[in-house]
């Protein structure tokens, strides 16, 4: 089996499924002979030409916009937005229209698509190359937010989210995307949207996470086990819609949780995964229910490794609701 | 080719309904049929004012004077050809063969409405007998959609079009811009349709933009521009059908300016008379399309008494009857708030669901739904 890492993972995902149907297509940003930014859509020109993989004029507006067009037309588009931070020119299509087609339209119309795009810190990117704005997207029926962490993950999720017949937000931890490399198998298969992922198994604390803070909260979940707290990491994978029985058992199970993720705090994700299990399972819980995320703040560009949070951080979290 | 604010539009019936040396490339009875669906839009505009005044439907938009815009434009595509239409374009709709009891649904939002009450009125979707693509509010949005759907067709070696259909007010959007950049790289076999009807709400045309004029916008984006009479039905059927030909011919898209007049408010909730001055409304009565399109039926021979008699008791009839059958059909259920949210019911919708017909059962309903969650 090919070790890959996540990017090569969703380069490859990309291949295999325009291979299987050819009325899958990919555009965006210099994703066409240049294979995009951050080499994600490399050698797809070369062996689907350039009416399948092609460049788009700046606009993302323009990008999720025809893409909807062609979605409703036959095609299969996966676009590329080449930073989340450039997403909100396109906001509306994708809020507006992408997401409530199917809906306005008693089913006549849908939209089956995939928005692609990096997300998150760690490059110093600052303001405008870092964000998180998950958040933004979670609160939008109709859409699905998709956010892997691992090379398997990343390549499953992705061709389970091209055959998905909705549209979904495929946002990618850039942090990620040469982290590891991993066994990925060749050829086709999917990981089922709307599944957690047991990272690790553990009876004293639950930690949620997605994305570019797995690998941190596995660290932070190691550093526990010395000090003899056993986490259970739990990778939520599909933000939307959410495996929400499944985020309750495993809250049930130790009664004390961490929720960790990059983004800012107020109204962030994690304040949902708060709410369902303090509304749902509230006499399960053994101490209160604490938050690792951003600050609420713009992103930073040279403090970013205070603005992540890190191990440090998860870790006292961790400690004190296992003291509690 | 006429572009400009200060050129003339391309007309080929003139004041007095003639046309010159002009070529009619519609036959007889698509003629009839092009007056018929005119008639009709106004039998519909006038039911839904009356149904909207009297409280039983909630709103509706007048297409009073743009009827030969809809209708023209109509009348030079195929069935096979993607509409994307604004608010104010049934009457491509029902050029094509939507039965206006369809539309009616749509109004009074029942059970039978394509969008299932979903949508406020005059927000339709079809699929059949044309893609009468599912309308949405915000401004601009199907531009780029429709440039989309072209390129589907490109892609596929179709020679199919998509005709996208928007106001004055829609050429300042974002997806204006948008759209017409990615048709001009593309060469996308899209037609769009700017009617230019003087107003955007209650925002004039000449505030909406310093451009002289609406079609030269199309120059910078290396998309021909054309502005024509937008109340002349066959300057509108000539000026799309040639649209239609450049695009089936791997041409590229073409931006046509349809000048016309909106002769009544932006909406049931509008009052015009505030902002529209009157001596306007008046010159502008006198270039009616209907009448228009009416004098040139006599001058071919082809309108008389008895046929005037006939069309406008057939709207007028069956309209009031669509009216009636909708008026007559009950609301959607319950359950079509969850459905349709995505193609399979996620579980989160599913307990919501079930909690809002649990509530109906131990609360009363909110009307009349009861029983289990169907879904």
């Amino acid at each position: 089996m090919p070790t890959l890492t996540l990017i090569q993972a969703v380069n490859d995902g990309l291949k295999v499924a325009m291979r299987q149907d050819e009325s899958v297509l990919v555009f965006g940003e210099d994703v066409g002979p240049k294979g995009g930014v951050f080499l994600a859509t490399e050698g797809l020109t070369a062996e689907f030409g350039k009416e399948r993989c092609f460049d788009t004029p700046l606009s993302e507006d323009g990008i999720v916009g025809t893409a909807i067009g062609m979605a409703a037309n036959g095609l299969r588009p996966v676009c590329e937005i080449q930073f989340q931070d450039f997403i909100f020119p396109a906001f509306d299509q994708i809020v507006s229209e992408a997401a409530k087609l199917r809906y306005r339209s008693g089913g006549q119309y849908t939209a089956p698509m995939v928005i692609r795009t990096p997300y998150g810190g760690g490059i110093r990117g600052g303001l405008y190359h870092s964000q998180s704005g998950e958040a933004y997207f979670t609160h939008t029926a109709g859409l699905k937010v998709v956010i892997p962490s691992t090379p398997y993950d990343a390549k499953g999720l992705l061709l389970a989210s091209i055959a998905d017949p909705d549209p979904v937000l495929f946002m990618e931890p850039k942090a990620l995307y040469r982290h590891l490399k991993a066994d990925v198998p060749e050829g086709h298969y999917t990981v089922d949207l709307s599944t957690l992922r047991q990272v690790r198994e553990g009876d004293d604390v639950t930690v949620f996470c997605y994305g570019s803070m797995v690998p941190v909260v596995e660290k932070a979940a190691n550093k526990a086990a010395e000090q003899g707290i056993h986490c259970q990491v739990v990778d939520l994978r599909t933000l939307l819609p959410l495996d929400e029985q499944g985020v309750l058992e495993a809250a049930r199970k130790t009664g004390r949780v961490v929720v960790v993720h990059e983004a800012p705090r107020f109204c962030g994700y994690g304040a949902e995964i708060s709410a369902i299990i303090a509304e749902n399972i509230i006499e399960y819980m053994e101490a209160p229910i604490r938050r690792v995320t951003g600050f609420d703040t713009p992103f930073p560009n040279t403090l970013e490794h205070h603005y992540l949070p890190d191990e440090r951080r998860v870790l006292d979290a961790i400690e004190e609701v296992a003291k509690y | 080719m006429q572009t400009t604010q200060s050129t003339e539009p391309f007309r080929v019936i003139s004041g007095d309904g003639s046309v010159g040396n002009h070529q009619v490339a519609l036959t007889d009875e698509q003629l009839v049929h092009c007056y018929r669906t005119m008639l009709t839009v106004r039998a519909f505009d006038d039911v839904c004012m009356k149904l909207q005044r009297s409280g039983r439907i909630g709103f509706s938009v007048p297409n009073k004077g743009v009827e030969a815009c809809q209708v023209g434009a109509a009348s030079a595509l195929r069935q096979t050809d993607f509409f994307f239409p604004s608010y104010r374009d049934f009457g491509m709709a029902l050029y094509h063969g939507v039965q206006p009891v369809e539309m009616m649904h749509n109004m009074f939002g029942n059970a039978k409405d394509s969008a299932l009450g979903r949508q406020m009125p005059v927000h339709f979707s079809f699929v059949e007998p044309i893609k009468f693509f599912s309308i949405s509010s915000p401004i601009g949005t199907h531009l780029p959609q429709a440039v989309g759907a072209a390129r589907a067709f490109q892609m596929r070696g179709e020679d199919h079009v998509a005709l996208v259909s928007f106001g004055d007010g829609g050429t300042s959007s974002l997806g204006f811009h948008s759209a017409l950049n990615f048709a001009g790289v593309w060469k996308a076999p899209v037609i769009f349709l700017c009617q230019n009807n003087g107003w955007a709400i209650s925002c004039p045309a000449e505030e909406q933009t310093a451009s002289d004029g609406f079609a030269i916008k199309g120059q910078a984006y290396g998309v021909p521009g054309i502005k024509v009479d937008g109340n002349d039905v066959l300057a509108m059927h000539q000026a799309v059908s040639e649209a239609a030909e450049r695009a089936r011919r791997g041409e590229g898209p073409t931006l046509i300016e349809a000048v016309t007049y909106r002769m009544g408010g932006h909406s049931t909730s509008d009052d015009p008379s505030k902002y529209v001055p009157k001596e306007i409304l008046d010159q502008w009565a006198e270039k009616d399309p209907v009448q228009r399109f009416q004098s040139f039926l006599k001058q071919k021979g082809l309108w008389s008494e008895s046929l005037e008699a006939d069309l406008t008791r057939e709207a007028t009839e069956g309209i009031s009857a669509a009216a009636k059958e909708a008026e007559a059909t009950g609301a959607p259920g319950l359950e079509t708030i969850f459905s349709d949210v995505y193609a399979e019911l996620p579980a989160h919708l599913r307990a919501q669901g079930e909690a809002a017909f649990d509530l109906a059962r131990r609360k009363g309903s909110a009307d009349a739904g009861d029983g289990a969650f169907p879904l």
